[in-house]
């Protein structure tokens, strides 16, 4: 957790639409901008700290109650004004690092809430929403279901500072009895278990790692190779299905995910016998 | 021995809990009519426990049962909490998902199936980090997808309970059925007291704990749709009325304005006692729907 600061998500976020303000009636933790991209005018969206966000558990960037439901109403408000338009992209430029973890946040049903954000996302996408993930730091458990996981394609720097897991170093260090030096060594060597974002980008489940010199000082020129590299994205996203079968169809899940492939094979088979 | 003096509805009752996953899936179809897909003798098993000194099983604790609910095509996918707490890897991640991707194809081809979905875990597997989460995430996007079709029900009967990220599966479903026994949320106890301490959330206060977590709590604050007691007959009854019912006009999940609304309301300047909550959350929707 202590090298988590939540500075990317603001700075890429800025890139894009040349602010970094949440809409009017929004918590601070969550910005929403349309700005062009290509020859397109995108939805970005992106949750960032806020000291004084109004839950207390939600602080430090993780994604909470306000949070969700703020990603799932701006999401929707999207879906809404494209009903009967050309469907814009929809950018979730990613870098939480957790859910929020609070006694209120359970009482109040933040498993709702992380649902209903990751409904709006799925309901994009399956709409025909092009939906777009940039990972330019921690994406971590349940804040990435909640943000970023239902997209049609997911890219991500090859930056040690960024992190695709399921769960945090140090809580997966105390659950394993292992210090966090030794998970990371020993998490190295199974590719799920890696917390290396190049480890990660093997199982195919990215569809593009990008390379950044410093992601919290970009360059003009990386910013505008990133942007072009959205660009391809979304037209890629249009040009195939609307489900996530692109995961499993990919290169490295043909090799990494070989046990998912024959779970499939074989199911189907079978649910067709009489 | 004589069950004179005790209480006959207890001592008769067929318990569901104390069914494992299979007999839990099965007794939900009508006689004779189910099918186990992928089933032990299919061998499809995790590789990346063996690889880390754990043994796996058989069926990697997920048992995919095809039949007929109330005369209707339905599957049930159902975990087994007794093998790694029902957490998902790569292999009961993709069964759950490929089963209901099958499910929604058979929809578009006309033939009306539901899912069915018995949740009795911790979330992601850890041995299978990474897998099992994005195995979360695509199970969601199928629901989502089946959903339009059909209704996907989630049951969570105990005593392992439905936490981490399957807990958003739950969110997502067109109907929640929980026992009292059962516990529906996004982090359990002991990881809230890890991350940020006793004073947010005491792990060993058991009434705490099911006050915010039990069925009869979710039920009374319109979170679950179905609470029912741990017996087989009564269980199945209600599975075979949400069959039945079809997909619902809105789902839960979906009604954004109306639970953003709610949050907005509560004072969060302290916590809350869960039996006053229920009134808080109550109020605050009547204001909402009246308006």
């Amino acid at each position: 957790m202590s090298e988590y600061t939540g500075v990317r998500g603001t700075v890429w976020f800025r890139a894009f639409t040349g602010h970094a303000s949440p809409m009017i009636g929004d918590p601070n933790s969550v910005l929403t901008g349309d700005a062009p991209l290509g020859s397109d005018h995108a939805r970005f969206l992106c949750v960032v700290p806020d000291p004084h966000a109004r839950f207390p558990c939600a602080r430090h960037g993780e994604v909470g109650l306000e949070e969700a439901f703020t990603l799932a109403t701006r999401v929707r408000e999207v879906i809404e004004q494209d009903k009967n338009t050309a469907k814009r992209p929809i950018i979730a430029v990613v870098d939480v690092k957790s859910q929020a973890y609070g006694r209120r946040e359970e009482t109040a049903a933040i498993f709702l809430a992380a649902a209903s954000a990751a409904d709006a996302y799925g309901s994009a996408r399956l709409g025909g929403h092009p939906v777009i993930t940039l990972v330019v730091g921690h994406a971590l458990s349940g804040a990435f279901l909640t943000h970023g996981y239902q997209a049609n394609r997911i890219l991500a720097f090859d930056d040690d500072g960024v992190m695709i897991h399921a769960m945090h170093k140090e809580a997966a260090a105390r659950v394993t009895r292992r210090s966090v030096g030794e998970l990371e060594k020993f998490a190295k060597e199974i590719a799920p278990m890696s917390y290396d974002i190049r480890d990660y980008a093997k199982l195919g489940l990215l569809y593009k790692l990008l390379h950044v010199e410093n992601p919290e000082k970009p360059s003009p020129l990386e910013i505008r190779n990133v942007q072009a590299e959205l660009v391809a994205a979304i037209a890629d996203a249009r040009t195939s299905p609307v489900d996530l079968r692109n995961r499993l169809e990919a290169t490295g899940a043909r090799e990494m995910r070989k046990a998912s492939i024959q779970v499939r094979t074989k199911l189907e088979a079978q649910w067709l016998e009489k | 021995m004589s069950n004179e003096g005790y209480n006959a509805s207890f001592i008769n009752r067929q318990s569901f809990i104390e069914l494992d996953a299979r007999e839990r899936a099965k007794v939900l179809f009508d006689a004779g009519t189910s099918r186990e897909l992928l089933g032990p003798f299919d061998r499809v098993e995790s590789p990346w426990l063996p690889m880390q000194g754990v043994t796996p099983q058989e069926d990697d604790g997920c048992v995919v049962i095809k039949g007929k609910i109330a005369g209707q095509a339905a599957v049930v996918v159902a975990l087994e909490g007794a093998f790694q707490g029902g957490s998902i890897g790569e292999v009961s991640g993709q069964k759950m998902t490929a089963a209901l991707d099958l499910a929604c194809a058979d929809n578009e081809k006309g033939i009306l199936t539901s899912a069915v979905i018995l949740l009795e875990t911790g979330g992601v597997r850890l041995q299978e980090a990474n897998l099992g989460l994005a195995a979360i995430a695509e199970l969601m996007a199928s629901i989502l997808a089946l959903r339009k079709h059909a209704p996907v029900i989630c049951l969570t009967a105990g005593t392992v309970g439905c936490f981490g990220g399957m807990s958003l599966a739950a969110g997502l479903a067109s109907y929640v059925v929980m026992t009292r026994e059962a516990r529906l949320g996004m982090n359990g106890p002991e990881v809230i007291e890890q991350e940020n301490g006793v004073e947010e959330f005491d792990s060993s206060d058991r009434a705490l704990i099911w006050a915010i977590h039990g069925g009869e709590q979710r039920y009374a604050t319109g979170l679950a749709d179905a609470l029912v007691d741990d017996d087989t007959p009564q269980v199945a009854e209600v599975i075979r009325r949400f069959v039945s019912k079809g997909v619902p006009p809105e789902h839960r999940s979906s009604q954004v304005a109306l639970y953003r609304n709610r949050i907005a309301k509560l004072d969060t300047s302290r916590q809350w006692d869960p039996k006053e909550f229920r009134a808080l959350w109550t109020t605050n929707a009547s204001n909402e729907e009246n308006r």
